[in-house]
């Protein structure tokens, strides 16, 4: 693609300076909806323009904003910049390298929300970032981009960052929520959404980092440039992280709706040392792996062609997995990231990933027979649609879907443990 | 109040309930029960656990017309969600078809029990909870019968953690379903347990020092729905069916919780039938499903080995104290008081029952002497006139009402009250707590109104110019009493609490006059939940006032002038108070009745041993004016007696009355002489009503472990107001403040006193106050005092050292020393205080 739109910076190495971003039209978007535009107005255009959240459920930003309750303040925005899925690291090059288009995002999601404070919650392990977003926050409050009385109208607004204190679960937006109020980092029930009882019980817009960086160009170019980019029900561009084995891992700002292939073979170069390619995690360990046919290799990455090949987008982190891995060593790693992750409130994923984690163990070590891969797979199943929040299910549906695709793999570890 | 109803089906039954209503209790309503671990109906919902997963169908919507599709025949058409819902999160919806057992959701609630099994040790053999498990019982009736899960794999965790003195939790049998911390967080508002770490880590924690600070932790022990957490009084101490049970009411305050006392035979106590502990008995309208940890945890002395097993006379003044039989006992009784020739005294105390109290009433009666009542706090015949009415339940009161607190610390002193009217805050009702010092309950405050020490009832007389605009009550008009007194008059429906922190006899009686006043001039007398209600220091308070029996307005020491005889029952005058030893030591003939060989007994001529309220039947009146029953759960030693049989027994021998055989022939002679007794008797007294949440069926993982009260309800008694429209209240005229104290040393109340009742308990022990000096910082400043120093103070020419702790809660010139820990105070003194040089 030509011109990055998200990784601004490709095109504009310094645009994470402040003149620098000023001069290449950084604010003017703000600076438009402040003076000439109503919130509605904002929350309309970003509606038309077919904005799906990045954060991995793609659910419309405009339609989320929409839904917060009349006359109710105050109101909070909070960027999600928890980032922990495994194989995703985009929020963090849009937030390194284009901060400002990132905050600007921020600060519009804020007037549309008609909200005086946001808040940007990073993951512990961004402590480092969270400091230079802080700077850039006290640059932008100097210029007078934050702050009180925002060009002239009545609009004030702060953005304060949010240290995580490292945990997966936190990202999921209602544990985020507790853990910015100092509570334990468990999810709540839903409803009522954030929308509607969010921070401290008060409506609170909860997006990803590169969602909200989508909205400053959404702006200045409008709702139609916008949903002419991507597929007609995945509109605009999309950073995926491309990761495993492949010959050129990293971040690669795309039109929803590029096929896999183009991405692994045009883009990331291929499989490495003469290996070929046996399976594609699309969402990280998020959504159901993908054995490499032809099929799915020529599917287009947006949210509906995934869902009919029986996986998900989540939040666009693409692992590619070649013939020398074992599925069933590739399912134990992930069933021990979210038995590490659960947080534990509800009984099937708590004990349900325990158990599979046990089940992995006993066959790694030789101890078990294919009983016991039928019984993984029901305790599995036993766990789909059970859960209080996504984390389960992700966790589930990894193995079911492991094992429906890739049996012998697991035969073959039940056999000689690798 | 008519409320919007939503019909649905759940398993083909036809139900109807408000809307909002949970489907869970919806079901239950219809006698469907759903399995709940972390669902309680006393607690938000939070859908943590899973195991009360059902099906649900909506009427589908048509989503053009927005109306609902229906087939040729005319019925809406259902549509089943892709998953099983949390029937526990879920308001019904009108139109609704609930499956609970239908094949799918039957499934899936077997597989989150057998989930919830794999990491339960299942050692259920060894646990308290064995026998009275929801889980157990699920497991029976849900659960798989194999286990599939290898039992090398299972996580093994610690299983005697000490969450403090009272609870034990055992982490194995955890199920993280959070209740407890709920009930703590939610219910009580001592947040003081939580969860650390995750997943299958996820461990309950206390925060406090000491560890599960709360006056409420016992409660936990009942909603954990497996035997993960225990009481120290209980744990291994018995199997829950080889328990009896017995209806009680609480002796030890005026709140008179319902509860259940279960008791075993055992060898280990030389084969007498010993309580093992104490459950609360449901009654929605006084203690819910709750008690504090007091009236669990301190039911030890009532069958200590300390007890008084013979009656004992003294033959000579200041002689031996020998044993005799009860008949040489009653004949020595009966010539003391023949040679006192009417002038004697009863003196009882406030724990004694309604017909220890009558029967003592009537019997100084019939020797023409009288009975009063040892407290120094007075106001009774106020709540007889303007208590609160028959239907009054604190858990209707919410917005739109208000509740005054005064002169009261009642998290001290009455625990149940503080947390249900606390939660009557949470639901928008005003409350207004005035004290001379912050309590625990300001926190919860929508006014709070401090006053001096001494002057409570003027501050009402502020609040009454608000309404009545008497000239005379100007001065004691403030903005502050203007505007508490607009919040009492708007009101639909207003309690007011009583109490006599800081007040004399005297003092008393104005506040509760005043607040009678202030009640039916702004219109809240009468009714259900409107009234007053005093905060007694004894469970059985009101009941003696009800009795005739109430207390001298100029004390004992008045009382007891020219007094040639003396019975004392269930009262220790001289260990209250050593002054009075010497004034009981006067009369020529002293009686004693109680449990143990106090103080008083010594000073006695005859000692007779009494039953405790748990070795036979009674009733209490409590603070609100309901008069409930309690049962004999522990057959006596033979050597004891009733307080009213003993006292009837002498009256007959005296030819005063014909003995009576039971209590409850006492109770008819007292509904046939007191009006306000009329409707009372025994069979009332035991009359149920189907009460919510349902507790104790088989689902005990519902409700919890409380009991369900099978015994009785007790009956409210009707204000006098609602009979006799005549009375008529007019303030008290208010009392000139001599000159104000340098510093008066005030007691109050604390909850962990060192009374007899409670210094007994096998468990308390650590949490017991300590006895400390509270003082102001600046007036530790002025005293030249330290904190933890030691100081001296005079008062009535006596001196005491103490150790002094400074506290700005304090409010300066007065000084605080808690009730029965050492120093003898029955009401604010002045006192001189002198540090001590180290
Ligand atoms: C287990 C779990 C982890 C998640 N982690 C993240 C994350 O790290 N970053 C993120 O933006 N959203 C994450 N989400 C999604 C959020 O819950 C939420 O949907 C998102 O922040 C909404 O923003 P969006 O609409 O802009 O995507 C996670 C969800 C789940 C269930
Ligand atoms: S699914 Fe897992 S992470 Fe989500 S609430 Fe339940 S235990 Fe916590
Ligand atoms: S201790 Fe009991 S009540 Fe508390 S979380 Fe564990 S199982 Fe639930
Ligand atoms: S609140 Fe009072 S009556 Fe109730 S259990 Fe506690 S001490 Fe007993
Ligand atoms: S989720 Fe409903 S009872 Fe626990």
């Amino acid at each position: 693609m030509a011109e990055h739109i998200l990784l601004r910076h490709r095109d504009i190495p310094d645009i994470h300076e402040l003149d620098v971003y000023l001069s290449n039209g950084g604010f003017d978007a703000l600076k438009l909806v402040v003076q000439k535009k109503t919130p509605q107005d904002v929350i309309d255009i970003v509606r038309e323009s077919g904005l799906r959240g990045r954060g991995g459920a793609g659910f419309p930003a405009g339609v989320k904003w929409g839904f917060l309750p009349q006359g109710v303040f105050p109101r909070y925005v909070v960027a999600n910049a928890d980032e922990s899925e495994p194989g995703t690291f985009k929020d963090r090059e849009i937030m390194e390298r284009n901060p400002f288009q990132f905050l600007e995002g921020v600060a519009i999601c804020s007037y549309a929300a008609q909200a005086k404070l946001a808040y940007i919650y990073c993951r512990g392990e961004f402590w480092d970032l969270a400091h230079e977003l802080e700077s850039h926050i006290a640059e932008l409050r100097k210029e007078k981009l934050l702050g009180r009385k925002l060009f002239g109208k009545d609009f004030s607004l702060d953005i304060r960052v949010h240290l995580g204190a490292g945990a997966y679960i936190c990202g999921e937006e209602t544990a985020l929520l507790e853990s910015m109020e100092g509570k334990l980092g468990q999810p709540r029930l839903r409803p009522p959404f954030p929308a509607a009882e969010g921070l401290y019980g008060q409506p609170t817009v909860v997006n990803n980092v590169e969602t909200l960086t989508n909205v400053p160009p959404i702006i200045n170019r409008g709702a139609n440039w916008y949903n002419s980019i991507g597929t007609k029900e995945s509109t605009g561009p999309k950073v995926f992280s491309l990761s495993g084995n492949v010959e050129r891992p990293g971040n690669y700002e795309l039109p929803l709706g590029t096929t896999f292939r183009k991405l692994i073979f045009e883009h990331g170069g291929g499989i490495p040392n003469g290996r070929s390619i046996k399976a594609i995690l699309p969402a990280g360990a998020s959504a159901p792996i993908l054995p490499a046919t032809k099929k799915v290799l020529d599917t287009g990455m947006d949210y509906e062609s995934l869902r009919k090949i029986g996986s998900d987008l989540g939040s666009g982190s693409v692992i590619v997995v070649d013939d020398s891995v074992n599925i069933a060593w590739l399912a134990q790693k992930i069933t021990s990231f979210f038995k590490h992750e659960s947080c534990g409130k509800c009984t099937p994923c708590r004990e349900g990933t325990y158990w599979m984690s046990r089940i992995f163990e006993n066959l790694e070590n030789g101890k078990a027979t294919s009983e016991d891969i039928d019984l993984l797979d029901s305790v599995a199943q036993s766990i789909v649609g059970k859960c209080l929040c996504a984390l389960g299910d992700f966790a589930a549906a990894q193995v079911v879907s492991d094992i429906a695709r890739f049996r012998s793999d697991f035969d073959a570890r039940a056999k000689d443990g690798k | 109040m008519s409320q919007a109803l939503v019909s649905l089906t759940i398993d083909g039954v036809e139900v109807t309930v408000p809307v909002g209503t949970k489907i869970v209790d919806a079901a239950k309503q219809a006698g469907i029960e759903i399995p709940v671990f972390c669902y309680h109906p006393k607690l938000e919902s939070v859908g943590m656990c899973r195991q009360c997963l059902v099906e649900i169908g909506r009427p589908k919507i048509d989503r053009s017309t927005r109306k609902i599709v229906r087939d040729k025949n005319g019925d809406p058409v259902i549509e089943f969600g892709p998953k099983l819902e949390t029937s526990c999160t879920t308001p019904v919806g009108e139109g609704w078809v609930v499956l609970v057992n239908s094949e799918r959701a039957i499934e899936g609630r077997r597989q989150v029990i057998e989930l919830i099994l794999t990491s339960h040790p299942l050692d259920c053999p060894i646990c308290d909870k064995g026998g009275e498990c929801p889980l157990q019982n699920m497991t029976m009736a849900h659960g798989p019968g194999k286990s599939r899960f290898l039992y090398e794999d299972k996580m093994h965790l610690a299983k005697h953690v000490p969450l403090g003195d009272l609870i034990f939790l055992d982490r194995e049998r955890c199920i993280q379903c959070a209740r407890c911390i709920r009930f703590q967080t939610e219910i009580v508002d001592d947040p003081v347990i939580a969860f650390s770490e995750r997943g299958r880590k996820l461990e309950i924690v206390t925060l406090s020092e000491p560890g599960f600070a709360s006056y409420f932790s016992g409660n936990t022990t009942d909603i954990c729905p497996v035997g993960a957490l225990t009481t120290a009084d209980f744990r291994f101490g018995a199997r829950p069916w080889e328990l009896n049970a017995t209806a009680s009411i609480c002796p030890h305050c005026a709140v008179g919780c319902n509860t259940m006392l279960n008791t075993r035979r055992e060898a280990r106590s030389q084969g007498r039938v010993v309580i093992k502990r104490v459950m609360p008995r449901q009654n929605e309208a006084v203690n819910e499903i709750w008690l504090c940890d007091k009236g669990r945890f301190a039911h030890h002395f009532a069958s200590s080995e300390e007890r008084l097993a013979r009656p004992v006379i003294k033959l000579k003044r200041r002689g031996r104290l020998t044993a005799t039989t009860w008949e040489n006992a009653v004949k020595f009784v009966v010539e003391g008081l023949q040679a006192a020739h009417g002038a004697v005294l009863g003196i009882a105390g406030g724990r004694a029952s309604n017909e220890d109290l009558y029967a003592l009433h009537r019997l100084m009666d019939g020797l023409g002497g009288r009975a009063v009542l040892h407290d120094q706090m007075a106001g009774g015949e106020f709540v007889q006139q303007a208590g609160v009415g028959p239907g009054t339940n604190l858990a209707d009161l919410g917005s739109g009402d208000c509740i005054l607190v005064v002169a009261s610390d009642l998290h001290e002193e009455a625990p149940i009250w503080w947390l249900r009217v606390k939660q009557a805050a949470e639901r928008g009702a005003k409350l207004i707590v005035a004290n001379a010092r912050p309590t625990r309950l300001d926190a919860h405050a929508t006014h709070i109104l401090r006053y001096d020490y001494g002057v409570a009832a003027h501050m009402i007389l502020g609040m009454l110019h608000e309404i009545n605009h008497q000239k005379e009550l100007d001065q004691y008009a403030s903005a502050e009493t203007k505007k508490v007194a607009k919040v009492v008059s708007k009101a639909n429906n207003v309690v007011v609490f009583y109490g006599s922190e800081g007040l004399d006899y005297a003092a008393s009686h104005d506040l509760a006059q005043n607040c009678a006043t202030l009640l039916a001039a702004s219109g809240h007398v009468g009714r259900a939940n409107n009234g007053l209600v005093a905060v007694w220091t004894h469970s059985n308070t009101q009941g003696a006032w009800d009795m005739g029996v109430h207390p001298e307005p100029g004390g004992l020491a008045a009382a007891l002038k020219g007094q040639k005889a003396a019975y004392v029952v269930a009262a220790d005058p001289a260990g209250d108070e050593p002054l009075l030893t010497s004034l009981l030591e006067q009369v020529d003939f002293l009686i004693v009745q109680g449990l143990f060989l106090t103080e008083t007994a010594l000073a006695a001529d005859v000692v007779l041993p009494a039953q405790s309220f748990v070795e036979r039947d009674g009733t209490y009146t409590n603070g609100m004016r309901r008069v409930q029953r309690f049962f004999p759960a522990i057959a006596p030693n033979e050597g004891m007696r009733a307080d009213w049989e003993i006292l009837s027994a002498v009256a007959a021998a005296m030819g005063i009355d014909s003995a009576r055989p039971s209590a409850a022939a006492v109770m008819q002679d007292i509904a046939a002489k007191n009006r306000d007794y009329s409707e009372v008797n025994y069979p009332a007294l035991s009359r149920n009503a189907s009460q919510w949440p349902h507790v104790g069926g088989k689902d005990i993982y519902f409700g919890g472990t409380a009991h369900p009260n099978h015994q009785g309800l007790g009956v409210q008694l009707t204000p006098r107001v609602e009979r006799q429209k005549d009375i008529s209240f007019d303030w008290a005229a208010p009392r000139k403040i001599a000159h104000k104290p340098r510093y008066l040393m005030v007691p109050i109340t604390k909850l962990y006193d060192r009374g007899t009742t409670v210094v007994q308990s096998q468990v308390l022990g650590p949490r017991l106050e300590i006895l400390r000096l509270y003082v102001n910082p600046e007036d530790a400043e002025r005293l030249g005092m330290i904190d933890e120093g030691e100081v001296e103070v005079q008062w009535d020419g006596r001196k005491q050292r103490l150790r002094s702790v400074i506290d700005e809660h304090v409010p300066s010139g007065a000084v605080l020393v808690p009730r029965s820990l050492g120093v003898p105070l029955a009401t604010a003194v002045d006192v001189k205080i002198r540090p001590i040089a180290l």
